[in-house]
Parts: structure tokens; C-alpha cells; sequence
């Protein structure tokens, strides 16, 4: 097979993001700057670290060979707080979220309506779990309640959000011809926008059980309940064992939460 | 139980299913019921009552804000971005092989291999971030480091299981082309694999480095530098009105983020 | 016709690829391949014709190896291809040719890329990642992309292209690797009937020019007629046709096809006389 030679054309991979090159060559400059910046601005006591190292290493080991016993009452009560926290949250945080969702479709409600539900959503995403349960703990005092508040209302804004984009993406045909049917705002929602929504909802929820459990084993650390406390206390003693347990006990929760979702949802839909 | 017939099967089944589905709602009430009680056990419902008066209470003292306080954050507001860029890079870095190891279409072998990618996967994203820093700070200390790393673990998990089931969702036709070709396996993955997973993991890494930002705010809590640190030893010495101005930083951090965050992912896309 | 029949008479040099005995055993237990033999000389357009589900596709895949063929030899010029592995196998993958289906262009990289790409068996890993192709790579690509009639369209990307320029940059990677054989699994199976055309009109021309054998598997009793040298019948994973175009008789294709199916092909093929009906679709509906 000989090569047919037509002409000498030199050929260059094309940019693939920025066509400017003045652009390209700012861009890359300028987050080598800042990595340099960054990087130098994190002043490391290496000593600290390579003491360090031995610390982590027990805590490898602890969590290798983990001791729940010991500690056994503590990590009961944490548990027990966390996962009904979890339960309860999720369930009053669906319940509220329905009706903000709804209201917060661009296509069922009435603009003055949507403003304040897109306000309540935006504030209740704007802030981490974790200020809302320094609030509200002070608020409420220490304990599951406050988490409870806390995790239902982070709940709130997920799940308000993504309902009513789901009900915004609903098949605008069905709501016409139930409307067409001289159906009011109820039988419209009942019948046109429910079974549309429904397993999407349901996933929704499944899926929030699953990151309130994760974060109600965080939000302990600041005092709102939950096996975080624990948690918190075994490593300030420097009980890597007991530590150990504790994590091992959230991976196999959280596993099963989602394994057992995925499940739940596919036998939903 | 009534006679079934053969015609009648079909009808049957319809209330049978209701009854399924209201057996479920039923244990659900209850169960939910069940744990509300056991949480709020031991909570002291006179604090909850108070609650007005101290919310009254801590709004009056977090205004006016303090906001010749917001000279001493902008310190801490670089270390925060740092901590959330430098650890979502670090998370990033070690993600792209263990997604590679996880998906079931690039792992080299499914039955070793992959399990144990899918176990760091499921590791890392069962432990909340500020789990990981307050291990991490009891291990090699308070500061920048720990926040980066502890950023970085935490990501590890998100983004390698949004890259892997990218990668098992690619056109398997043109790696076949490829192949065909006399590619090695690492041409494979170059020509026929990163060009279809590329616009995704730009927009995982970006939307975990927005995630991040969030998080990283309040790591300080446990000493983990940025922020949270301000907002512990303000909260210590009850200083609300520091607080305000903090939460304040904090809310439009996030929020320039989230904006950037949406723009380099509409860019990439 | 295209003067097809004339060609297909002519002494060949030599043989180009020998298939001996080849069968193929799916896991699941489905014989795939059964005891298929045929050499192909150089220079030969050979049109592989079935209904769905007769192993066409199992069959090109084989003698690239993309499917492992259970038993029997696969001879390419002097390599016996089904004891290959690694480095070996791909240096033989480098000397067949393969246009695909759906194009199989990767989308999301240029023309040129999707061309070069058919390079990559003979560059190392490090230039191919820098896509710092030799020059004598970038000019022949650049000379097939003006040969298939797209030069201007070098640093689109794939994806910005219609299907019939798409198969044309498919057919340009493949050409790309200077291939001694030519693989074509359904290389019209996507496109409308008058691109179906000019894209076999292609394939069939480049051959001639390059003496270059294909086999190309094909739904499309028609177009196979008129642009394949030899007809291969494949049927239940065997052979039971093999023969110049014009022994293609009704007889024949009933058996190839089935009574059923071949009827409706023809009645179709006939309401629509003028434009070549996609007689896979018409198999399809059937």
C-alpha cells in the first residue's frame, strides 16, 4: 500500500475549551499563581504530622480490630437517637415538603405563592446542617429535638427543590386534558401531576433518608443528639477502638439504608 | 377468605394490593410514632417552650452585626477556599483510578479488584467530612492539613461513583472501533473512554468543589482551620454578633460558588 | 449493475485471508458459527448476507478477534490470527480494517482525531496521548479525508457531522491503517437509501483502487448485488450460498432468507421500484 503524499499540511489538536489563546494562557497562569499561593499558605508542622503518624497508625489498627463493647451503653443511646432521628425527620420533612413543592412549581401555582416558597427553599439550602444545628440547638437546648429541627428542615429545601422540579417537568399534555375536563386545582393535581410525581417522590424521600442518617451521625459534634457525640468523645480519648466501632456501625448502616432502598425503589417503580 | 374463581382472579387482586399498601402506610405511622417517642424521651419540653423567648433572645444579640469583625475574616476565608480547592484536587487525583478499578467495563478484575474499589468508595462516603477532620486533626494535628486531606477523603467517594457509572454508561461501540484498530489498552482508554467520560468528571469535580466550599466553612468547628474556626471561638465566647457577620461571609461564599460552579458546568457541557 | 460480474472473473494475485472450520460456541450455549470456510483474494468486494440473527456479525467480529471464535483457523497473509495475544494481536488488528454500523466515530474528538486514531496501533502510547502523529500519518489522513470528500471538515467534531459523513470519516480511520483486509459490519444500516449508495459506491471504488479485499456484512440484497463481487449466504451460522451476484436467484435467496421473509423483501422492493428500498427494514417490520 504506498502512502499517497498530496501535500505537506501540518495538523494541530484544535483546543478543546478556550479558542483564545491569550485567554488559555491567563487561565493557566493564573491557577499556577494561586496553586502556588494555596499550597504555601498551608503551613504544615511536619514534626506534628510524623508524631501524627503513629496515632494514625493505632487508629488503623483500632479500626482493624474494633471494641464495641466498652463502650457499648454510649454508642446504644447514640444510635438509637441518630436512627430515630432520622425516621421522624425524614417523615416530617416529606410532609412539609409536598405542600412547598407544589407551591413552588411554576406551572400549578399562582406567582406570589411561588416567590415564597422559592424563598423558603433557597434559605433552607443556603445553610450547611450543621449552622442550622448550632441555631437551633441554641434555641432548643441540647439533645435529638434540636437534630430532629435541624435534619427536618435541611430536608425541607432538598426536597422541596427537586419535587417541584419534578412537577415543572411534568407532561404539560396530561395536566391540559384533565384541565379540559372542567377538573378544579385539586382533581388537577390529584389527577394529572400525583401519578406522574409519585415514584419520583418516593425515590426522593428513600434518597434523603439516607443523607439524614449520614448527617445525624454528624451533628452530635455541636450537640444535637445522635451517635456524633459518642463519637466526638472516643476520639478525644484517643479510644481508636471504640472509634472504630462507631464508623464501622455508620458504613454498615448506611450501606444498608442503601442497599435497601434501591431495593424499595425499584419495587415502587 | 372468599371462594376465587378463575374469572374473579384479576378483579381480586386489586384490593388485595390496597390492603398491602395500606398495611404499609399503617407501619409506617406507627414505626415513626414508635421513634418519635423513644427520641424525645428525655427531652425536657419546658426548654422547647422556651424556645421563642431564647430565639428572641439570640436574634437581639447577633444584631447589628459586628462589622469591623469582617477585617479578621478574610483570612480565614482564603484558608477556606484553599481547604475546599486543594481538597477536592486530592480527592480528584485518587478518585480517577479507584473509579477505573470500580467500573465493570475498565476494572482489571471483578471479582478482587473491584469489590475492594467499590469498599473505599462506600468508606469514604459514608463518613461525613467533618467526621474526617476531627479524626484527622486528632491525628496529625489542628490546621490547613487536616482540612485538605479530610476534604479530599470525602470527595474520593462522591466523585468516583458519579466517574464509574459514567464509565458504565459509555458507547461500547467506540471503544470496539478503537480496539479494532490495534489499540493498546491505554489508547483504549485515552481515545475511546476519556472523551465520553470527560464532560462529566468536569462537571462531578465541579459540583463536588462546590459542595466542598459549603463544607469546608465549618470544619474549623473541630479545628481544621478556615472559618469554623472564627465561628467556634466566637460561639465560645458568645459573641453573636461576630456570629452574624460570619454566617453572612458564609452565605455569600456559597452562594458566588454555587454561581460558578453553574457557569463552568453550562461551559462545559 | 455496475459491472460487478466482470470483475469477480478476473485471476487474483494471491489469497488474502483463509477461514478454516470456524465455529463459534456462545457461553450461553447458542451455536453462533458452524464450521464456516472461505479465503478471500486480494482485491475481492465480498457481500455477507443473512437474515438477523444468522452470525454476520459474529462472523466479521471473529476474524478481528473482537469475538472469540471457539474452534478453527483464521489465516491473514501468513499470520494464523486465533493463537494471538497481546502485542501480537494488536499488531494483526492494525492490518484489518473495520467500518462499523453506527459509525462507532468517538463523538467527542475531531475528524482528524477519529482518522489518526486508525494510527494508533502503530504509534506508541505517549505520542498518541500528545496526538503528535508522524507527518507521513497527518498527510495520508489528510489526503483520505479528501478523498472521501471531507478536507474541510478536519477539526469538526465528530458529532457536529449528518451519518453519511460520519461513515465517511469511519471509512477513512479504517483505510488509515493500511489495512490488507477491509471488515464492514452493516456500513448502511443507518443511513437513508441514496447515502446507502454513494457510501458502497465508495467502498467498492477504494477497493478497486487499492486492491483492497472487504467483507462486508450487509442487510441489503440489493445493494450487496450491486456493488459486492461474491456473495456470501450465511444462514443459521452457515454457509449456504457462495457465488458470483448474478447466481443470486429467487431459489436461492428463499433459502437464505426464508420463504416468508424473502416474499415480503420482493413485494416491497417492487411497490417501490425506482428507489432501492433498506430491505432491512422491511425484514425488520415482517
Amino acid at each position: 500500500m504506498s502512502r499517497e503524499v498530496t501535500s505537506l499540511r501540518a495538523w494541530k489538536r484544535p483546543p478543546i475549551l478556550l479558542k483564545d489563546p491569550r485567554w488559555r494562557w491567563t487561565i493557566l497562569l493564573g491557577s499556577a499563581i494561586y496553586l502556588v499561593l494555596a499550597i504555601s499558605s498551608v503551613d504544615v508542622d511536619w514534626s506534628r504530622v510524623y508524631e501524627g503518624l503513629e496515632r494514625g497508625w493505632r487508629f488503623i489498627q483500632g479500626f482493624l480490630t474494633p471494641d464495641f463493647s466498652s463502650r457499648w451503653r454510649d454508642i446504644q443511646i447514640g444510635l438509637i437517637e441518630s436512627l430515630t432521628m432520622t425516621l421522624t425527620s425524614t417523615v416530617a420533612g416529606v410532609l412539609i415538603s409536598v405542600p412547598i413543592g407544589i407551591g413552588a412549581a411554576r406551572n400549578l401555582a399562582p406567582t406570589p405563592v411561588y416567590m415564597i416558597c422559592r424563598g423558603i427553599i433557597t434559605v433552607s439550602r443556603s445553610f450547611q446542617e450543621i449552622i442550622i444545628a448550632i441555631l437551633l440547638v441554641a434555641m432548643f437546648g441540647f439533645g435529638p429535638f434540636a437534630g430532629f429541627l435541624t435534619l427536618t428542615f435541611a430536608s425541607i429545601g432538598f426536597l422541596s427543590k427537586l419535587l417541584a422540579e419534578e412537577i415543572e417537568d411534568c407532561d404539560s399534555a396530561q395536566i391540559e386534558a384533565i384541565r379540559a375536563t372542567g377538573a378544579g386545582w385539586w382533581q388537577v393535581v390529584n389527577y394529572a401531576v400525583q401519578p406522574q410525581v409519585m415514584p419520583r417522590l418516593i425515590g426522593l424521600s428513600l434518597y434523603r433518608l439516607d443523607i439524614n442518617f449520614r448527617e445525624s451521625s454528624v451533628i452530635g459534634i455541636v450537640g444535637a443528639g445522635g451517635v456524633g457525640a459518642t463519637l466526638n468523645t472516643a476520639i478525644d480519648r484517643y479510644e481508636y477502638d471504640s472509634a472504630g466501632a462507631i464508623l464501622i456501625i455508620i458504613i454498615a448502616i448506611v450501606l444498608v439504608v442503601e442497599y435497601s432502598s434501591s431495593y424499595i425503589r425499584r419495587w415502587v417503580q | 377468605m372468599m371462594p376465587v374463581t378463575p374469572t374473579q382472579t384479576w378483579q381480586f387482586r386489586s384490593p388485595k394490593q390496597h390492603l398491602l399498601r395500606w398495611v404499609g402506610w399503617f407501619w409506617l405511622i406507627a414505626l415513626t410514632v414508635f421513634c418519635w417517642n423513644l427520641m424525645t424521651e428525655n427531652t425536657i419540653w419546658a426548654f422547647v417552650a422556651d424556645a421563642p423567648r431564647q430565639a428572641s433572645d439570640i436574634g437581639g444579640r447577633m444584631l447589628p452585626p459586628r462589622w469591623g469583625y469582617l477585617n479578621q475574616l478574610w483570612k480565614p476565608l482564603w484558608d477556606t477556599l484553599n481547604i475546599a480547592t486543594l481538597g477536592t484536587l486530592i480527592g480528584v487525583i485518587i478518585a480517577i483510578p479507584v473509579a477505573f478499578l470500580a467500573a465493570g467495563n475498565t476494572t482489571p478484575s471483578r471479582h478482587f479488584v473491584r469489590p475492594l474499589a467499590l469498599l473505599i468508595i462506600v468508606t469514604s462516603r459514608s463518613i461525613n467530612s467533618l467526621i474526617w477532620a476531627l479524626l484527622l486533626v486528632a491525628i496529625i494535628g489542628p490546621g490547613l492539613l487536616a482540612g485538605i486531606i479530610a476534604i479530599g477523603l470525602r470527595s474520593v467517594g462522591f466523585i468516583a461513583k458519579l466517574l464509574y457509572e459514567a464509565i458504565e454508561e459509555i458507547d461500547e461501540s467506540q471503544v470496539e472501533a478503537i480496539r479494532a484498530t490495534g489499540a493498546s489498552n491505554v489508547q483504549v482508554i485515552d481515545y475511546a473512554i476519556i472523551p465520553q467520560i470527560l464532560p462529566a468528571f468536569c462537571g462531578i469535580s465541579v459540583f463536588r468543589w462546590d459542595i466542598n466550599i459549603r463544607e469546608s466553612t465549618i470544619l474549623g468547628l473541630v479545628g481544621a482551620g478556615g472559618l469554623g474556626l472564627q465561628l467556634q471561638s466566637s460561639l465560645s465566647t458568645l459573641a453573636w454578633n461576630q456570629v452574624t457577620v460570619i454566617f453572612l461571609v458564609i452565605l455569600a461564599t456559597v452562594i458566588v460558588s454555587e454561581w460558578v460552579s453553574a457557569r463552568v458546568r453550562q461551559a462545559v457541557l | 449493475m455496475v459491472g460487478a460480474a466482470d470483475f469477480y472473473y478476473q485471476p487474483w494475485q494471491h489469497i488474502v485471508l483463509e477461514l478454516k472450520a470456524l465455529s463459534k460456541i456462545y457461553k450461553t450455549g447458542d451455536r453462533a458459527l458452524t464450521d464456516i470456510s472461505f479465503s478471500v483474494p486480494a482485491g475481492q468486494v465480498v457481500g455477507l448476507i443473512g437474515p438477523s440473527g444468522a452470525g454476520k456479525s459474529t462472523l466479521i467480529r471473529c476474524v478481528n478477534r473482537l469475538v472469540e471464535p471457539t474452534s478453527g483457523s483464521i489465516q491473514l497473509g501468513p499470520t494464523e490470527l486465533t493463537r494471538l495475544n497481546g502485542r501480537a494481536l494488536r499488531q494483526a488488528r492494525r492490518r484489518i480494517g473495520m467500518i462499523f454500523q453506527e459509525y462507532a466515530l468517538v463523538e467527542r474528538l475531531t475528524v482528524m482525531e477519529n482518522v489518526l486514531s486508525g494510527r494508533l496501533g502503530y504509534v506508541t502510547a505517549w505520542r498518541s496521548f500528545l496526538r503528535r502523529y508522524p507527518q507521513a500519518d497527518i498527510d495520508q489522513a489528510f489526503g483520505l479525508l479528501d478523498r472521501v470528500g471531507l478536507g474541510e471538515h478536519c477539526n469538526k467534531r465528530a458529532d457536529e457531522l449528518s451519518g453519511g459523513q460520519r461513515q465517511r470519516v469511519g471509512i477513512a480511520r479504517a483505510l488509515e491503517q493500511n489495512p490488507e483486509l477491509l471488515l464492514a459490519d452493516e456500513p448502511t444500516a443507518s443511513l437513508d437509501p441514496k447515502t446507502s449508495r454513494q457510501i458502497m459506491r465508495l467502498i467498492q471504488s477504494v477497493c478497486r483502487e487499492m486492491n483492497l479485499p472487504a467483507i462486508i456484512n450487509i442487510h441489503d440484497v440489493v445493494l450487496a448485488q450491486n456493488f459486492a463481487d461474491r456473495i456470501i449466504g450465511l444462514q443459521a451460522g452457515q454457509v449456504v450460498f457462495d457465488g458470483p451476484p448474478s447466481a443470486l436467484t429467487h431459489d436461492v435467496l428463499t433459502r437464505i432468507y426464508g420463504a416468508e421473509d424473502w416474499d415480503q423483501v420482493q413485494q416491497n422492493a417492487e411497490t417501490q421500484d425506482d428507489d432501492v428500498l433498506s430491505e432491512a427494514q422491511a425484514l425488520e417490520q415482517s
